[in-house]
């Protein structure tokens, strides 16, 4: 298949797609060509994305390959679409970072860290679909073990965990770390 | 009258690290003295603004006095620094490093490219978001009120009669999906039709809100009085996840 003619089907079936599309789905569907091929033109597809004057870009996440709006144009997209994004309590964060950095890990463990009960935020994260319960854990009372979610890749941006910051980066940050105050919020939760 | 400000502490950790950054002392060193008597005084306001403090402030503020009264020892508080294992700080300090570390963590989340508040994908056509004309979302409170219509119409049970019933939400949420499996919409008291006992309507609501919370299923009423129906979203096809969420209600719920 001409490179050309490869390129743009490869646009068109990402301008359909609902979610991510992997490099394994694209080949699939357009079948007889090698995966170092559509890779190549997704490359190129982002770098024309990447230029200026382009309001959209083709961005690596959760794994696959994704359409989405420049950033630089948030405000006007949330006025088109008038929807409140959804917002992310202080104790929300906070414990979706314990889950993604030590998944899979339980309840009780994610309360020795933070030393209060997560009951209702371990809830709020699933009901969002960012983590799941995963296995049990063979420990009395076979608890629950949760880890993050494709949604949760989505939603950050990551490629994959991997992309996540080390968190030996994150403890020099603490070491570091005299900065000022966010401003709080108040809680969001139940 | 004063206003008082007082920020959120997500617990009695984040307490502490507010209290060490305001004293601008360092966390491997903290002058427990002066920084018990603020977290005891901060609890104190906080009780006295009626607010919940929860018992584990209560707890870290025992721990804290538990380690100031250790430190008055004389076990050679000069040496404590250089030899690891003698401070009775040390496993308050690992704790707080610890949870700066995530809370450091989250930040960085935060500062990402996070999607629908920084950046968009073209909404999807069917599924989220989609209400068929003339439809309108249920409140829980409609829900209830059909609920209670349902179980009115139950003969009154004169006997009382203690049986040991099986059914578990999980089961349940099973059988509304096989239900909705079928094309088109359910009528909400169709559901209960062949049930006969309340535990069992009960419980089968309970699977419904469940199904709801989890966007398997949606709930709506085409007008303030008309029927309430079910309809299935589509949204979970990874049965997968479905399976951890039913383990996750069953557990809660079941009898």
């Amino acid at each position: 298949m001409e490179r050309d003619v490869l390129k743009s089907a490869v646009e068109s079936l990402l301008f359909v797609a609902e979610n991510p599309l992997t490099v394994q789905r694209l080949c699939e569907v357009i079948d007889g060509v090698e995966k170092k091929n559509i890779v190549s033109v997704l490359t190129d597809l982002q770098a024309e994305y990447e230029g200026a004057g382009h309001g959209i870009r083709l961005v690596e996440v959760a794994g696959g390959y994704q359409f989405r709006t420049a950033r630089e144009n948030a405000d006007w997209v949330k006025k088109l679409l008038s929807g409140r994004p959804p917002r992310m309590s202080r104790a929300t964060l906070e414990t979706l970072a314990i889950i993604a950095y030590k998944q899979p890990i339980t309840r009780a463990e994610i309360e020795a860290i933070r030393g209060v009960d997560v009951d209702g935020v371990v809830s709020t994260l699933i009901e969002r679909a960012l983590i799941r319960a995963v296995a049990r854990k063979d420990v009395p009372g076979r608890p629950f073990l949760y880890g993050t979610t494709r949604e949760f890749l989505e939603t950050f941006n990551l490629k994959d965990l991997t992309q996540l910051p080390t968190l030996k980066e994150m403890e020099e940050i603490a070491l570091a770390a005299t900065g000022e105050e966010e401003p709080d919020e108040p809680p969001t939760e139940e | 009258m004063t206003k008082v400000q007082l920020p959120i502490f997500e617990g009695p950790l984040d307490l502490l690290l507010h209290l060490i950054k305001k004293n601008e002392v360092s966390v491997t060193d903290i002058p427990l003295s002066m920084i018990t008597e603020q977290y005891l005084a901060t609890l104190e306001l906080m009780q006295s603004l009626n607010l919940d403090v929860a018992g584990e402030f209560l707890v870290m503020a025992a721990t804290l006095i538990h380690i100031k009264s250790r430190m008055l020892l004389p076990a050679g508080e000069d040496e404590a620094d250089e030899e690891e294992g003698e401070d009775p700080r040390e496993e308050l300090v690992r704790r707080l490093m610890e949870y700066q570390r995530y809370k450091d963590a989250a930040e960085e989340l935060q500062k990402r490219e996070v999607l629908s508040r920084d950046v968009f994908v073209r909404p999807s056509g069917s599924a989220e978001g989609f209400t068929p004309v003339g439809f309108g979302e249920v409140s829980i409170f409609d829900l209830i009120s059909a609920l209670q219509a349902v179980l009115a119409r139950l003969p009154k049970e004169e006997l009382h009669e203690v049986t040991l019933e099986r059914i578990s939400v999980r089961d349940k949420m099973t059988f509304l999906l096989e239900v909705l499996r079928q094309p088109g919409r359910v009528v909400f008291q169709d559901l209960f039709r062949d049930m006969s006992s309340r535990i069992e309507i009960v419980i089968t609501f309970l699977a419904l809100l469940e199904l709801v919370k989890i966007r398997a299923i949606r709930i709506l009423q085409e007008e303030r009085t008309g029927p309430i129906v079910i309809e299935p979203t589509g949204a979970i096809e990874d049965s997968e996840g479905l399976e951890a969420e039913k383990d996750q209600a069953g557990s809660r719920h079941g009898t």
